[in-house]
């Protein structure tokens, strides 16, 4: 085979962390806090690292983080413990982290994503259509007009682990009284982390915001965490390295971006480092295995620590807690209390209802929309109205499920079509009579006067009172002049 | 009336048949403490309040809370380890020289919600690091037996205190030793309770997989009174297991005939001293007397006890002292002393990565066949007796080798590693009136049947009544 030696393939594997959303901390009785709160307002001698304070374990969050995992296919080690990471930050009460390293709760998992395949690329008249099919993904503004020939097909992430941690407090840096001070707010210190390391499967920055964006919507699924980007409930660190195509082993360097916070930025800092390592790799070099940081006003990533000066964590079994244990018997409860995940979902949506991919894939973004969606279907079972015309109006309508019950969809939908079909020969007879009567403005329409249009509607409503959908009466007189 | 060698029930039995008051008592003690501590140094933070709440417990109304609190208006001596809201908390080090806590370790709670008046905070090893006293960095505790010698440590303070009767109880803690070394150099009885059955919440941790938290007394019925108190889950410390509780007191009076007592024969070799030796077949031989089986056991990895010792303790001393950085509270890194630091040394390096299985692993892995051996004696015995020390108390100053030091300890942490209760009690003394302890081993959560043995123990020998003299 000949390969052309600039060829490479990106390599990716994720890191992530997701606050979850229990009521109190990790191991302390205080308050999850929310951003809103007052500094140190949420702490106690446990997140504080108070001498002799010891931790004592949230089994809320620990189900939480088993049922993330499960989620993901991983096995759950039936005995597990937590463990310390010890390192010095001023941000870190106890001088050590309490996490897990040997024995995760989770291990060995999966996550199926769809993901684009190029099949070529055609040039593209600007059509109604190519706006809304999401098969046609696009690259950059460039290339608007060349629109890619995708298909989605079925990608399997590989899984690491999912393991149980505890947040940081966080260093603020300000000035008091005319003096730069670095001052630490605690309120996060010992809130829930779960940790979730994908395999290096993952070949682009199209395919990491796909994963990331599946995997947020199994987290809120599974009502973990709000999995809300803008408040640091979820923060992302890609290991980026590139190997020339064809090459099996991986390559003999890494960098890892630190603390991202959207997953557009993942994408772009991806992008970014292909672009640098490729440079670096044409001439010969190997990119330095370090740490980068994405600034999001530079548009780039900035060398942050290189790996001599990399931590020795010296973990250790955590001997303020004992290991912990799940029977069979409770890890097939967790099991079951988990949903039907988006991805099921999704089927199930296409094959029972008989909806169109795209709009199953919208109304299951959300538990609730989607919860909202299947009610609705129930009851328009009664009134014969079929599911995708109350997809379609869910979609189309933009409807608050707040707002709107279900039911009252229902007689939404009904009226709006009562509204279209008992007035079609009458409309019809009425706007043939419209056309009749002014004839001028027949003539005006076909020398391109397009407004005359609005004021042969009225002349259509004045005529026939019960006609009341605009867009009805619109097409139709439209179709007529035509 | 002279009330130098009370105990507990003995003070409890003066209020019932009010013969005191609470401020008499408390006032009493206040008054040896000035007069006795400035030489002994046992003290290093005197509470203020003790005489205001001496007071309270006088009135009438609170007089009614005699019946329903075990410990009402009992002075008690708190090791410096333990948090006391609003109270310096120093564990011995310069680093916390002046702090005060926001709050109260659980033990000290449960004790003052029993009644107990605290008299203030007591001397120890700086972070409790030590067998002798000697590393505080406020000074030496001095014997109150021979004030040219250690009161043996970490909880110097606390032994001394008790022993000096400068207060009827004080709390200690026992990580290598640090209660039943000290109570045995001092004519006191100390209890290392099963690791998990006093919660450690509110002590500063020295190593956590070992600390165990427990109290001097003058007498084994003291004792079992303070861990009546002191027992059980608070929801606080993960390790404290749920269990029923237990009334302490109820075997004191029963007899140990039939009872199997295993000697393990690693803990009597040559390495014992002359005197202590012979107290101790002294004692095997009461224990005879007193209708016990006494038969010769092993424990075949007690060789290896110390060495597994010194590489748990200081890594998990290196991790819990990570957080006095001196950026919320107390002084920076610098006050940290020789031991202190060595331990940091020491458990960085044997943590590290490249190290950790050589070292840390290896050592958890000899710990559980320790525990094995003390798994296994049991299924032959029902309680071990053995010497707490190999020596008497040594002088001031001659043990400056750090390694003599920790060999000190060779006899108690075994107990400590496999998490079992021991007891410390008088047992006579050496030939230069140096008190010298024994102590008695029994299987997880069996201090019910320590004290009873312990008790039967010391109701035929008496060496408690015997105090030093001080003037």
């Amino acid at each position: 085979m000949n390969i052309k030696p600039n060829a490479y393939e990106t390599i990716v594997g994720l890191e992530i962390h997701v606050e979850l959303g229990t009521f109190s901390k990790m191991f302390c009785r205080c308050k999850n806090p929310t951003l809103a709160d007052k500094p140190n307002t949420n702490t106690c001698p446990v997140c504080l690292g108070l001498p002799g304070a010891l931790p004592y374990t949230n089994q809320q969050a620990i189900e939480s983080c088993v049922k993330i995992a499960l989620a993901l296919n991983c096995e759950i080690n039936n005995s597990s413990f937590f463990e310390r990471k010890n390192y010095f930050y001023p941000d870190l009460a106890k001088g050590f982290q309490t996490s897990q390293y040997l024995h995760p709760f989770g291990e060995k998992g999966y996550l199926d994503i769809q993901v684009p395949v190029i099949l070529g690329t055609r040039q593209l008249a600007e059509t109604p259509e190519s706006k809304n099919d999401p098969g046609q993904a696009r690259i950059n503004e460039a290339s608007a007009k060349r629109a890619r020939m995708t298909k989605m097909i079925n990608k399997r992430v590989g899984i690491t682990r999912v393991h149980m941690e505890e947040d940081t407090g966080k260093l603020m840096h300000s000035t008091v009284d005319g003096k730069e001070v670095s001052l630490i707010d605690f309120n996060r210190s010992g809130v829930p982390l779960v940790e979730i390391v994908t395999e290096p499967d993952i070949r682009s920055g199209e395919e990491a915001k796909i994963f990331l964006t599946e995997l947020q919507k199994i987290i809120r699924y599974l009502g973990v965490s709000d999995a809300d980007m803008e408040k640091g409930h979820m923060r992302l660190e890609p290991n980026i390295s590139l190997r020339v195509v064809g090459e099996a082993e991986l390559p003999p360097y890494k960098v890892e971006v630190k603390n991202i916070n959207s997953f557009r930025f993942v994408e772009k800092a991806i992008k970014f480092e292909e672009i640098r390592h490729k440079e670096l790799l044409d001439k010969g070099e190997i990119p330095v295995q370090e740490t980068r940081g994405w600034n999001e006003f530079k548009n780039k990533t900035v060398s942050q620590r290189s790996k001599e000066e990399a931590h020795d964590y010296r973990y250790f079994p955590e001997p303020d807690i004992p290991p912990i244990e799940f029977s069979d018997e409770q890890i097939k409860k967790i099991k079951e209390s988990i949903p039907e995940l988006p991805s099921i979902r999704v089927q199930r949506f296409e094959v029972d209802y008989g909806i169109k991919q795209y709009d199953a894939q919208i109304l299951t973004k959300e538990k609730s929309l989607a919860d909202y969606f299947e009610q609705a279907v129930e009851i328009g079972k009664e009134h014969k109205v079929n599911p995708q015309k109350i997809a379609g109006f869910i979609i189309n309508k933009k409807i608050n499920i707040d707002q709107v019950l279900p039911a009252t969809l229902i007689k939404e939908i009904l009226e709006a079509s009562s509204m279209e079909s008992i007035n079609e020969d009458k409309l019809q007879n009425a706007i043939k009579q419209v056309l009749g009567e002014n004839s001028q403005a027949v003539t005006d329409y076909k020398l391109g006067k397009t407004q005359v249009v609005g004021f042969l509607m009225g002349m259509v409503k004045r005529t026939l009172p019960e006609a009341k959908n605009n867009d009805q009466i619109r097409e139709k007189v439209i179709e007529m002049l035509e | 009336m002279d009330i130098t060698n009370f105990t507990i029930s003995d003070i409890l039995n003066g209020y019932k048949e009010k013969k005191f008051s609470v401020g008499e008592i408390i006032k009493f003690y206040l008054e040896r403490i000035d007069k006795l501590n400035p030489e002994l140094n046992a003290f290093v933070t005197i509470d203020e309040n003790a005489i205001k709440n001496a007071k309270d417990l006088d009135n009438s109304l609170a007089r009614k809370r005699f019946n329903s609190q075990p410990l009402f208006g009992i002075p008690l001596g708190i090791k410096d380890m333990f948090l006391t809201k609003d109270v310096r908390t120093t564990a011995g080090s310069k680093v916390l020289e002046n702090y005060i806590p926001p709050y109260s370790a659980t033990a000290v709670t449960k004790l003052i919600d029993a009644g107990a008046i605290s008299l203030g905070k007591l001397n120890c090893d700086a972070w409790a690091h030590g067998s002798s006293g000697e590393n505080s960095d406020f000074g030496n505790t001095l014997n109150p037996w021979n004030k040219d010698y250690v009161p043996g440590g970490s909880s110097s303070g606390s032994a001394v205190s008790v022993a000096a009767s400068l207060v009827p109880f004080a709390t200690g803690t026992d990580t290598g030793g640090s209660i039943r070394l000290p109570a045995s150099f001092t004519n006191t009885v100390g209890l290392k309770p099963t690791y998990g059955l006093v919660s450690r919440y509110g002590v500063i941790a020295m190593a956590s997989s070992l600390d165990s938290i427990g109290h001097f007394t003058k007498t084994v019925e003291d004792s079992a009174t303070i861990l009546n108190v002191t027992a059980g889950a608070d929801g606080y410390d993960s390790t404290v297991a749920k269990r029923e509780k237990e009334n302490y007191l109820k075997d004191l009076n029963k007899d140990i005939k039939g009872l199997k007592i295993g000697v393990p024969k690693e803990y009597v070799t040559n390495a014992l001293d002359k005197d202590t030796k012979q107290v101790f077949e002294k004692s095997i031989k009461t224990l005879g007397d007193l209708g016990a089986e006494v038969i010769e056991v092993s424990l075949p990895n007690t060789d290896y006890a110390i060495a597994t010792y010194y590489i748990i303790q200081p890594s998990e001393v290196s991790s819990n002292l990570a957080r006095y950085d001196g950026i919320r509270f107390g002084n920076d890194r610098s006050y940290f002393g020789k031991e202190a630091k060595r331990r940091i040394m020491l458990g960085t390096f044997t943590l590290s990565s490249g190290y950790y299985d050589a070292y840390y692993k290896k050592a958890m892995q000899v710990r559980t066949l320790i525990i094995k051996d003390f798994t296994d004696v049991f299924s032959k015995v029902d309680a071990l007796v053995a010497p707490v020390s190999p020596t008497p108390a040594w002088k001031f100053g001659s043990k400056n080798d750090p390694l003599q030091m920790y060999l000190s300890d060779a006899l108690t942490v075994p107990v400590n590693l496999a998490g079992i209760p021991a007891i410390s009690v008088p047992a006579g003394f050496s030939e230069n009136k140096l008190p010298i302890g024994i102590q008695f081993i029994g299987p997880h959560f069996s201090e019910k049947l320590l004290f009873q043995i312990g008790s039967s123990f010391e109701k035929k020998t008496e060496h408690y009544k015997q105090t030093p003299l001080l003037r």
